[in-house]
């Protein structure tokens, strides 16, 4: 099995060497194959992984070879394939290969074709070693690798300005919080001595509940920055404006949930932690319910469905962050293929309106693109939560687990989000296949419908957005032979809680249609603050432009102004007009003269003379002191 | 009794007195017989500490340093024969094309 | 004794003769001073026990390097004195001087250091029989031939290629254009030729 586990480990990773190669070419088809069936390979591998996992249900744990060894010090390569990682491996590989088939038709005609599958199966193999690492540091790695992947995939365009902004901008979002993990790491060594998880998580019921508390909270600032969790959330926005693929794969179905996996890897440590744990909940349904109203007016498509999954991540935060594991687990699986497929779909919507992403003006777009119209629906309803799709098995228990810990104020926050996630999504959906006009038509636009292989590419996360939940079984029985197991105490109201959440997310989506039947409904309301404050995404970015960047960026230029130009300048300055001030002087020596020249090579002999015999002589009088020292009148 | 250190002093003192014909003579020619000496000053103290240690390869390296000091000769003197050729004179202060 | 009496010997002669070839005005003197310093030197070699090196000595400098230098001279003006202008005779003595001195002490420091032994020592053999058994160092030339043709071969035949490419540029130098006569020439002719 250790064959098939480095299979789809590094699969990607030649997959992406090979298209490096390549990079600077302009397009060769077969690079775009060839990634894909890297991926592919490495999907196929991760399958016979799960497969095994599931016969025999023991981990495979391999160490390749050792990494750091110094002192007490030992960090190997280790890889294990649990439960938990096989499931994340398939989830990854099933949406990268169907993204990278994908992207070999949404990237036809751009310049960097080979160099952006260089990036994206660079990712998938990041995100691999992520999942896969045995231990903290190597999930560090996968975690600083996919960072990586993400900043260069974002400004892929990077003549754009905007795109090379929001690169930037989630990079140093994601560092801030990396910090954060990293002290939660060092702590975790600190205290016991080692980082593999198994050390670790044997060693966490005997650690001091304060220091506890600390590696909680700092690793799950670590996956606040990954995640987009509140108040780290921006870069994910903006992260838009990386090529959709990108979008589909990483900012909405691995990447970002790279977060969730780690609370879950490290429930061990969060269980001894409740206290943390409802904390991370809280801010998760929080999140859930900010991240939602601002989908509510976004006249963005791609930014409308990155405010979704932000909002389902916290979703998946009050789950892991009440203990409920699997719940966890589960919404990430399914979230990863509905959320890829909306992702996908936008990305055809996108093509056929030209690169425009403002969903007035589109409208009508059903009749010509009925295939993407149907996906993106299907990948609607699924997100909305409707039976018998997958977001509904996920959601609803999500919902369940907020009502048996008794956290009302969490189970209405979430209810509420729910409504308002079936809302958005059909107002897109809406705004964007159906209404009265076909809007495109003002501004000049011929969409057309995307290549067919593309729709078929697309077609089997629409059918796992279909069935996954009814998976739902063998999934908990499954996982919970690595995670905890969660006691729901909702037996007896647990037909009333499905009906409520149902009855809310088909109000919502009712209240879309009946809404937005005709297209857009009257501007006033457009006037009024709470509008304002949404679409300005509640002012957020201008805060943190006023707190921390401006001054920042005055701090800098200060520095710049009086340290770097005053002191570094004019050292490295002092320096160059020295040399060239002792070249202006000396130059007269180098007057072409062999005997002068002689003169000087002896001159040159000398020192060096001197340089050997002096060392020599210093060390004979020292000796001679030390040996007569009683001469000297020292006892 | 004569010693190493005696030999090694006269060496040293005939390595000084080529020294000092390189640095002091302008005749290229003399600048040659300058570094004549001052390989074989080396020569004698090589041969002087192969004799101390009972050991071959000061003599060795005194070999080959005849052999270089013999190419020496054929190609100095082929190119200071092309140079008087050409100048009619052996003055090193004219041989100051390398000025910078 | 008679050692002592020889090296003080060779000694003398030997740096007389090197200050004369350095301080002599004319050319022929200090070749000829010279000369006789090469032959001097190998004393010094057969006093050391190194009878082959001595030998070569006097073959290759005195026969053969200092022959060349005679055949060249053949073709300078060796009469026509060279301008010596020297500025600062001092500083040339001074500069000699004290690298002769540092020179001197760090020939000197191997005998303070320990434990040197000799990689390729001298072979030895034994001389008569029973007490008046002495042990003497085999012949020079034999000893000299064994090292020189096992653990230096590589450079010795690198030296050969070596002796032959300076000679093959010898010729060449100084070969071209022999049959004409520079110094007999005006100097109009000489830059027509393209000297």
């Amino acid at each position: 099995m250790e064959k098939y586990l480095y299979i789809a480990l590094f699969a990607p990773l030649v997959g992406s060497l090979f298209a490096a190669i390549f990079g600077a070419q302009p397009k060769i088809k077969f690079v775009g194959l060839a990634a894909s069936g890297f991926l592919f390979v490495s999907f196929v591998s991760a399958l016979v992984l799960l497969f095994e996992v599931m016969a025999t249900g023991q981990a495979i744990h391999v160490e390749m070879m050792p990494w750091i060894a110094a002192g007490d010090l030992y960090i190997p390569f280790g890889f294990v394939v649990d439960q938990v990682s096989a499931i994340m491996m398939v989830v990854v590989t099933t949406v990268s290969t169907i993204v990278h088939i994908y992207a070999i038709g949404y990237m036809d005609h751009d310049k960097g074709f080979n160099r952006f599958f260089s990036w994206l199966s660079a990712f998938v193999f990041s995100m691999m070693i992520l999942v896969m690492s045995d231990n903290f540091a190597g999930l560090f790695i996968g975690w600083e690798g996919v960072g990586l992947c993400s900043w260069g995939l974002i400004g892929f365009w990077y003549h754009k300005e905007s795109a090379t902004w929001a690169a930037n901008e989630a990079f140093i979002m994601n560092r801030i919080a990396d910090l954060g993990m990293l002290l939660g790491i060092f702590l975790i060594y600190w205290n016991v001595g080692s980082i593999q998880y198994d050390a670790v998580f044997a060693a966490a019921p005997t650690i001091a509940n304060d220091t506890l508390v600390w590696i909680g909270i700092l690793l799950f600032i670590g996956a606040m920055g990954k995640s987009a969790q509140f108040p780290l959330h921006p870069w994910l926005a903006d992260a838009m404006e990386g090529p959709t693929p990108v979008s589909a794969l990483i900012h909405a179905a691995t990447m970002v949930t790279a977060g969730v996996y780690l609370v879950i890897r490290a429930n061990p440590i969060y269980v001894e932690i409740p206290d943390v744990g409802y904390l991370i909940a809280s801010l998760g349904a929080f999140v859930a319910l900010f991240a939602a109203s601002m989908a509510l007016v976004n006249r963005d498509m791609k930014r409308i469905i990155a405010y979704s999954t932000l909002s389902q991540l916290g979703y998946m935060f009050v789950a892991a962050g009440l203990g409920a594991y699997w719940v966890a687990l589960f919404h990430l699986m399914t979230h990863a293929f509905f959320k890829a497929l909306l992702f996908l779909g936008a990305g055809n919507v996108m093509h056929a309106m030209h690169d425009e992403l403002d969903p007035y003006k589109m409208g009508r777009l059903y009749p010509i693109m009925k295939g993407t119209a149907i996906l993106m629906i299907i990948a609607s309803v699924a997100l909305a939560g409707i039976y018998p799709l997958a977001g509904f098995f996920s959601k609803d228990k999500i919902l369940e687990v907020a009502f048996s810990g008794e956290h009302y104020i969490l189970w209405g926050t979430l209810w509420i989000t729910a409504g308002l996630t079936a809302f958005y999504s059909f107002r897109l959906i809406m705004l964007a296949f159906f209404g009265d006009t076909a809007r495109y038509k003002e501004h000049g636009i011929h969409p057309h419908e995307a290549p067919k292989f593309m729709l078929v590419a697309m077609s089997p996360l629409a059918l796992l957005a279909i069935v996954a939940g009814f998976f739902e079984h063998g999934f908990v029985h499954f996982v919970n032979a690595v995670l905890p197991e969660f006691e729901f105490h909702t037996h007896h109201v647990e037909m009333i809680l499905i009906a409520v959440t149902s009855l809310m997310a088909l109000g919502g989506i009712a209240v879309a249609i009946l809404l937005y039947r005709r297209g857009r409904i009257s501007t006033k309301w457009e006037s009024t603050w709470v509008y304002k404050m949404l679409i300005n995404q509640y002012y957020i970015p201008k805060i943190y432009d006023l707190i921390f960047v401006k001054p920042y960026g005055a701090f800098s230029h200060m520095m710049w102004k009086n340290i770097d130009m005053k002191v570094v300048d004019a050292t490295v300055d002092f320096i160059a007009k020295t040399v060239y001030s002792t070249g202006e002087k000396t130059h007269t020596m180098q007057s072409g003269n062999l005997s002068v020249n002689l003169r000087w090579m002896v001159v040159g002999v000398m020192v060096l003379l001197l340089a050997a015999f002096v060392p020599t002589l210093w060390e004979f009088a020292s000796n001679f002191y030390t040996q007569n020292l009683h001469y000297f009148g020292a006892n | 009794m004569i010693t190493v250190s005696h030999y090694l002093v006269v060496a040293a003192l005939m390595f000084a007195i080529g020294l000092i014909g390189v640095m002091r003579r302008k005749n290229l020619l003399m600048l040659f017989f300058a570094t004549e000496i001052l390989l074989n000053a080396v020569n004698v103290a090589l041969a002087a500490l192969s004799n101390h240690f009972g050991d071959l390869t000061g003599q060795m390296f005194a070999f080959f340093i005849i052999a270089i000091a013999a190419s020496e000769v054929a190609v100095g003197l082929g190119l200071l024969i092309v140079w008087y050729k050409r100048t009619g004179r052996l003055d090193l202060d004219e041989l100051t094309t390398m000025k910078g | 004794m008679f050692e002592v009496i020889s090296f003080y010997f060779f000694a003398i002669v030997t740096l007389g003769a090197f200050w004369i070839t350095v301080m002599s005005k004319s050319a022929l003197y200090s070749m000829t001073a010279l000369a006789m310093g090469m032959i001097m030197i190998s004393g010094f070699f057969f006093l050391l026990n190194a009878d082959f090196l001595g030998v070569v000595q006097i073959i290759v400098y005195t026969g053969a390097v200092m022959a060349i230098y005679a055949f060249g001279m053949m073709f300078f003006d060796t009469i026509k004195e060279v301008k010596e202008k020297n500025p600062s005779n001092i500083l040339i003595f001074v500069l000699g001087g004290l690298s002769a001195l540092l020179v001197v002490i760090i020939f000197a420091a191997p005998m303070y250091s320990e434990h040197i032994n000799a990689l390729y020592p001298m072979v030895t053999q034994t001389l008569g029989e029973g007490d008046q058994a002495i042990e003497q160092v085999v012949l020079n030339s034999e000893s000299v031939g064994v090292v020189l043709f096992t653990k230096y071969l590589i450079p010795f035949e690198v030296a050969a290629v070596m002796l032959l490419v300076a000679m093959i540029a010898g010729i060449v130098l100084a070969g071209k254009k022999m049959d004409e006569s520079l110094t007999l020439m005006s100097d109009a002719e000489i830059e027509e030729r393209g000297f």
